[in-house]
């Protein structure tokens, strides 16, 4: 196959990420040449949230910004041979495909050739049970929110080789987003382990977008960034034997560096010999980060070893509600005020809900819900500071006490207490397994237009 | 016997406390209930500190609030950098904790915070590095 080196960037690393990444990142791709454009949107509960909008509205159920994301860079895109993988689909990759039909027709664009992986989801009734008995768990099947396989690369790459422009998927394994390019750019075999654990690995430096080009890193006078306001996001450049460079679209600020690389090459790793995904078992014990020019590094020395036998899966289904309220208290004893309405929250609600009480300015964050670093006198002096309670209950009623409390310390709480806001949303838990890979039918199809 | 023997000596006997900042920098990600935390060198010193001081029993200790069930300290010595894996100490994890931060992202900057006692000859040069 192809033995050019590859370009892959990556201009979103979650869903809710800045959209205004991407154009210049398709720049960057054009002027090397070519190359494709991914979307990392999905995080563990997002998918649990977008089979709800899809519950609501059976045409929703995608990434809520896809046009935000696609709309601006579609044209050239589709006129510089730039290809577009992206997990975008979330719940509902088929209505994804439509909105990007119907993006072009409104542009006066021809459409596009899509691609949509399917047979992550797992939510026929069947396959629920089939899950739930695999958890050995006793939830109720009309609980349960959304069930969803982690794929791999395989179909990505098969979608592209069949020409695919754009590949639209749900749950996808984040690095699969560039190891299924790099599959079907190279023609890598899938059990060629060294080679898809340096696909994997490129595909970790990107998939949490700027957090390997000086996102999530900058600590003033420690760790500066320059132009926080417009960081670039990422691009690798892969040659055909796995070893690749990370550096960032052009004309932007950020920092690519041996340390930003070296946050970005641990995030979310356990053993660093064994990083699994759908794909591959990747080893990144042997690294090495050197630093090539400015805002660019080479990642060398990753290897990997033989996948996981099955396939994880997440199951979301609904547990209750969050209620959540805070209060705050400024000046003299501030602290003090603030600790004294929760603790009379405790004595009114406590025996109802398990509480959670912070002292935002004081201690909050590091604590742990049970309140044991608090007890240890663990706070930090502070005289502007928010008093937050939050509770969690099956039963909204008892969830919603938790607003009404603190919402009455406006008049029967200490002395000054302002600004309460609330909030009271349902929650959702996610149950995790792994299932036989026969179990789950993965595949690509091309999709059509569907005219209205 | 030396010159340079009873001043080294003097030297390695007094020691200085100082957070972990000194010595390194720090990302924290999640997965379930596990938080992994990793702690890059700011140098080749600094890494043969941490690999002394920064071990899986005093990040347990530092992190005792949060009841680890289990810390695993990874060292990777080629990018002079190490992995802490804290398992049970996100209180369920992002859609159980009641914790505003249910990811724990900030607890990077706990570990950052721990106080270790550094060679004072040591400790006399290493203030947080502009770099």
């Amino acid at each position: 196959m192809n033995q050019k080196n590859l370009f892959v960037g990556c201009a979103t690393g979650f869903s809710g990420d800045r959209t205004d990444g991407t154009p210049p990142v398709v720049e960057t791709l054009i002027s090397l040449g070519g190359g494709v454009l991914t979307f990392e949107t999905l995080a563990e509960r997002t998918l649990a949230l977008a089979q709800i909008e899809k519950r609501k509205n059976a045409l929703t159920g995608y990434e809520p910004l896809l046009d935000d994301l696609v709309a601006p860079v579609l044209s050239r895109c589709l006129e510089n041979n730039i290809r577009i993988v992206s997990n975008f689909g979330a719940a509902n990759p088929q209505a994804a495909a439509q909105r990007i039909f119907a993006l072009a027709r409104a542009q006066g664009l021809r459409a596009p050739r899509i691609a949509v992986v399917q047979g992550d989801d797992l939510t026929r009734p069947e396959q629920l049970q089939y899950l739930l008995k695999r958890l050995g768990s006793d939830i109720d099947p009309a609980r349960v929110v959304s069930a969803n396989a982690y794929l791999g690369a395989q179909q990505i790459s098969e979608a592209l080789q069949d020409q695919a422009e754009i590949v639209v998927t749900g749950r996808v394994s984040d690095p699969s987003l560039t190891l299924g390019p790099a599959l079907a750019h190279f023609g890598w075999a899938l059990d060629d382990w060294h080679k898809l654990g340096c696909g994997t690995m490129a595909g970790h430096m990107l998939e949490c977008g700027t957090q390997v080009s000086g996102g999530y890193f900058c600590v003033p006078g420690q760790k500066p960034v320059d132009g926080m306001d417009r960081i670039g996001f990422p691009i690798a450049e892969i040659d055909s034997r796995g070893n690749f460079h990370v550096f960032k679209a052009f004309n932007t600020g950020g920092r690519v560096d041996h340390r930003t690389a070296k946050e970005q090459l641990l995030y979310e790793v356990h053993d660093p010999a064994k990083y699994l995904t759908p794909d591959v078992t990747a080893d990144i014990t042997q690294v090495t980060i050197t630093e090539t020019a400015k805002d660019r590094v080479r990642v060398d020395g990753v290897t990997g070893h033989v996948r996981p036998p099955e396939l994880k899966v997440n199951v979301c289904y609904d547990n209750g509600w969050l209620g959540e309220a805070e209060i705050s208290y400024a000046g003299f004893q501030a602290k003090e005020r603030a600790m004294l309405a929760g603790e009379t929250i405790r004595k009114r609600i406590g025996h109802l809900i398990d509480l959670r009480i912070d002292i935002i300015g004081a201690l909050s964050i590091f604590g742990d819900d049970a309140g044991e670093l608090a007890s240890r006198g663990f706070s930090a002096p502070a005289n502007d500071v928010r008093l937050r309670v939050a509770g969690v209950h099956l039963q909204k009623e008892l969830a919603e006490k938790v607003l009404r409390e603190v919402l009455a310390l406006y008049c029967c709480g200490p002395a000054g207490g302002g600004g309460v806001r609330t909030s009271l949303r349902p929650r959702l838990d996610t149950l995790s397994c792994t299932i036989p890979r026969e179990a789950v039918p993965a595949n690509y199809t091309i999709v059509t237009e569907h005219h209205a | 016997m030396s010159m340079e023997t009873p001043n080294k000596a003097a030297l390695t006997l007094s020691t200085t406390e100082l957070p972990l900042y000194h010595l390194g920098h720090s990302r924290a990600g999640d997965k379930g209930n596990t938080s992994n935390i990793s702690l890059i060198a700011w140098d080749s010193e600094c890494f043969a500190l941490l690999c002394d001081l920064a071990t899986e029993a005093r990040v347990a200790q530092w992190f005792s609030h949060r009841h680890p069930t289990r810390v695993t300290r990874y060292l990777l010595p080629k990018i002079e950098a190490m992995n802490f894996v804290l398992e049970g100490v996100l209180d369920g994890g992002v859609n159980d904790a009641l914790n505003l931060d249910t990811h724990g992202k900030g607890l990077s900057f706990w570990l950052l915070d721990m106080p270790v006692l550094v060679p004072s000859d040591i400790a006399s040069r290493l203030t947080i590095k502009p770099d």
